[in-house]
C-alpha cells in the first residue's frame, strides 16, 4: 500500500502552488495516504495552510532555525530522516525540488525519477525526455523507496477544505554548515501575475528587440491580465530577467492561453508550453516553427500587430 | 586550488531533432551527430577560465560512457583541459550509479571543485551533481550562472524560479552550470592537433569497483501526443474574434 510524503515548497510565509499540485499527483495513486512535510524556521502558519489542502492526511511540521532558507544541503538530511515508513517521497519539479530531491534520494541510497507527468500505477510512471520530444514509461522497483519530482504543469492544484492533523516532528539530524544562504535577488515585478500559475501568459522573444520594446509585451499582458514570459534568446540578450524564461531549462507552464510574440519556437521553448490550452503565435516569419504548434497564427510585424491587439482587447 | 574536475556526457547534438524507433524501444542513433552535453561544455569553459585566472593548476575532464565518449573527451582536451579519464561501460547507467562512479574518481583525483552541467539534454534528469554532492557530503551549487572562487570558499549566483539566489560555500564542492554562466570558446585546429597528444586514460567500470545498479526499467519510449493543427488568421480583428469564439476573451 502506497504512502506518500510530499515536501512542501514555501517562501516562509506562503506555500508555493507546486505543493498542492504534488498532492493531486499523489492522490492519483495513494488516495488517503498523503502527508506533507513543512520544514521552516517557524512553520505554524505554513503547516495550517498545508493541512487545509484537500486529500492530505497529516502534516509534519519541522521547525528549525536552519530551515529559514531552502538550502538542499540542510533540508535533504532531515527529509531522509522523515522518509521511514513512506513508499514515495515527492517534491515539485521547480528549481526548489530539482535542487533538493536528488540529494534526498542519494542519501537514501535510491535513484530518483524526474518530472513525473502521468502515473499509471504506484510504480509505473511517464516522464518527458529529449526536451519533451519523447515520453518514457518507467517502472520502479516496488522494493525500494520511490523519490521523484512532479512535473507541476501536468497537475492542477488540489482544492482546499482539507482537515489534516498537524504534528510537530522533532529531528535530531546533524546539519552541515558548509553551505550558507546570502540573498535572493528578485528583479521581476512581483505585483504581476505569477508566471507559473497564471491562466494567461504573454511571452516575448528575440524579435521584440530590446528591453524598451518589451513594454509592448507588458502592455498586452496588462490588457489580458496575463503574466509575462520570455524565450531563452530574450533572456540571454538581457531584455528581461532569467526568472521569466519559459522552456526546457526555464519554467514549464500550462496556461489556458499562451501568446508567443516574436518567438521562433526552438524545441527547447516548445517543451515549456506544450500543455497550454490555446497557443497563439505572432511572428513575421511564416516559416517559424512556433506556427507548427500554434492553434492560432498571425503572420505580421509585432510592432504594428501588438499595439493594435492591445487596443482591441481594451475595447472589448 | 590544485585541481578542477569536469564531467562531460556524450549526447545527441542539441540541433538534432530526435527520431524514435516505431516499436518504442528508444531513439534512432544511426548516423546522428553526437556532442558534449551543452551544459557540460559550459562547465568546462568555466573551469578553464578559473585555471586561466591562475586560481587552479589543472583541469581534468572525465566521462562515464561507451568507448565513443573518447571523442567528446578529445574535444574537451582541445578546448584546453589538461588530461582526460573515461570510465568505460556499454550500459546506459542511471544518475545514482554515475554519481557513485564519479565519487570514486573524486577520491582518486582529490579535486577542489567538480563542475558539471545542470542537466543532460537527452534524459533531462538534472540529478547527477546533487547526488555526487550528497554522496561526497559536500556543498552543491546547482543552476549556477555566476561563480566566484575565494581561497577556501566560493560564491555562486543560482538561477532559481524566484530570481537569482546567492549562496556561499566551502570547498571542495560540486557546481552545476546553467546556460548563462558563460559562452564556451570555439576550438581552433591547432588545439585539436595538440589534444591528440594529451593523456586520455581509459578505465573499465568494473576496475573502478563500479557496478550497474539500475533501479528503473524503461518499458517504452514514445512520441508525445501531437497537438491539433492550428489555423492562420489574417489580421488582429480575426484573431480577437477567434479568441472570443474560444471564450478566452470577453465581449
Amino acid at each position: 500500500m502506497a504512502k506518500v510524503l510530499i515536501v512542501a515548497e514555501h517562501n516562509g510565509r506562503e506555500l508555493n502552488a507546486s505543493t498542492a499540485r504534488c498532492v493531486t499527483c499523489a492522490a492519483s495513486f495513494a488516495e488517503g495516504a498523503i502527508d506533507i512535510a513543512v520544514l521552516a524556521e517557524n512553520g505554524a502558519e505554513l503547516a495550517r495552510l498545508a493541512a487545509a489542502i484537500a486529500g492530505v492526511n497529516q502534516v509534519l511540521q519541522v521547525d528549525r532555525a536552519e530551515n529559514r532558507w531552502p538550502l538542499a544541503a540542510t533540508l535533504a538530511p532531515q527529509i531522509a530522516d522523515l522518509a521511514a515508513g513512506y513508499s514515495h517521497i515527492l517534491g515539485p519539479s521547480t528549481t526548489f525540488g530539482k535542487d533538493l530531491m536528488p540529494r534526498v534520494a542519494a542519501l537514501l541510497g535510491v535513484g530518483q525519477l524526474s518530472d513525473i507527468m502521468a502515473v499509471e500505477t504506484a510504480y509505473r510512471f511517464q516522464r518527458p525526455v529529449y526536451a519533451g520530444n519523447a515520453i518514457l514509461t518507467v517502472e520502479a522497483d516496488p522494493g525500494m523507496t520511490v523519490v521523484a519530482t512532479v512535473r507541476t504543469a501536468s497537475y492542477a492544484q488540489a482544492g482546499d477544505g482539507g482537515t489534516a492533523t498537524i504534528s510537530a516532528a522533532e529531528l535530531a539530524t546533524d546539519l552541515p554548515v558548509h553551505t550558507r544562504y546570502v540573498e535572493l535577488r528578485a528583479d521581476s515585478d512581483s505585483s504581476r501575475p505569477d508566471l507559473q500559475s497564471a491562466a494567461r501568459v504573454v511571452s516575448g522573444g528575440r524579435g521584440v528587440g530590446s528591453t524598451d520594446s518589451f513594454a509592448l509585451i507588458y502592455a498586452l499582458a496588462d490588457a489580458l491580465g496575463a503574466a509575462v514570459g520570455a524565450s531563452r534568446a530574450a533572456v540571454d540578450a538581457g531584455y528581461v530577467p532569467n526568472d521569466l524564461q519559459v522552456g526546457q531549462t526555464g519554467k514549464i507552464i500550462a496556461p489556458e492561453l499562451y501568446l508567443a510574440v516574436g518567438i521562433s519556437g526552438a524545441i527547447q521553448h516548445l517543451t515549456g508550453i506544450k500543455d497550454a490550452g490555446t497557443i497563439v503565435a505572432i511572428n513575421k516569419d511564416e516559416d517559424a516553427p512556433i506556427f507548427e504548434v500554434a492553434d492560432l497564427g498571425l503572420v505580421g510585424d509585432l510592432f504594428t500587430v501588438i499595439p493594435e491587439l492591445t487596443a482591441a482587447l481594451k475595447r472589448s | 586550488m590544485q585541481r578542477l574536475m569536469v564531467c562531460l556526457k556524450r549526447v545527441v547534438d542539441y540541433n538534432v531533432r530526435v527520431r524514435l524507433k516505431p516499436d518504442g524501444s528508444g531513439v534512432i542513433f544511426d548516423g546522428i551527430k553526437m556532442s558534449i552535453n551543452p551544459f557540460d561544455e559550459i562547465a568546462l569553459e568555466e573551469a578553464l577560465r578559473i585555471r586561466e585566472r591562475s586560481q587552479a593548476e589543472e583541469v581534468v575532464v572525465v566521462s562515464v560512457g561507451t568507448t565513443e565518449s573518447q571523442q567528446q573527451l578529445r574535444t574537451g582536451l582541445a578546448m584546453g583541459a589538461d588530461r582526460a579519464i573515461l570510465v568505460e561501460t556499454d550500459r546506459a547507467l542511471e544518475p545514482l550509479t554515475i554519481a557513485k562512479v564519479l565519487l570514486s574518481l573524486v577520491e582518486r583525483e582529490g579535486p577542489d571543485l567538480v563542475l558539471l552541467g545542470k542537466q543532460a539534454i537527452d534524459a533531462d534528469n538534472n540529478q547527477t551533481a546533487q547526488m555526487l554532492a550528497a554522496l561526497w557530503q559536500r556543498p552543491q551549487a546547482t543552476f549556477t550562472s555566476e561563480l566566484t572562487i575565494d581561497a577556501s570558499t566560493a560564491t555562486a549566483v543560482r538561477e532559481v524560479d524566484a530570481g537569482l539566489e546567492v549562496i556561499e560555500f566551502d570547498l571542495p564542492a560540486v557546481v552545476s552550470s546553467d546556460l548563462r554562466l558563460n559562452e564556451p570558446r570555439y576550438v581552433k585546429l591547432p588545439e585539436i592537433m595538440k589534444a591528440k597528444k594529451k593523456p586520455l586514460e581509459v578505465i573499465a567500470l568494473a576496475d573502478l569497483g563500479g557496478t550497474d545498479t539500475s533501479q528503473f526499467r524503461i518499458s517504452s519510449m514514445d512520441p508525445p501526443p501531437a497537438r491539433e493543427k492550428g489555423v492562420f488568421v489574417k489580421n488582429v480583428a480575426e484573431l480577437v474574434a477567434a479568441l472570443k469564439t474560444k471564450g478566452l476573451v470577453s465581449g
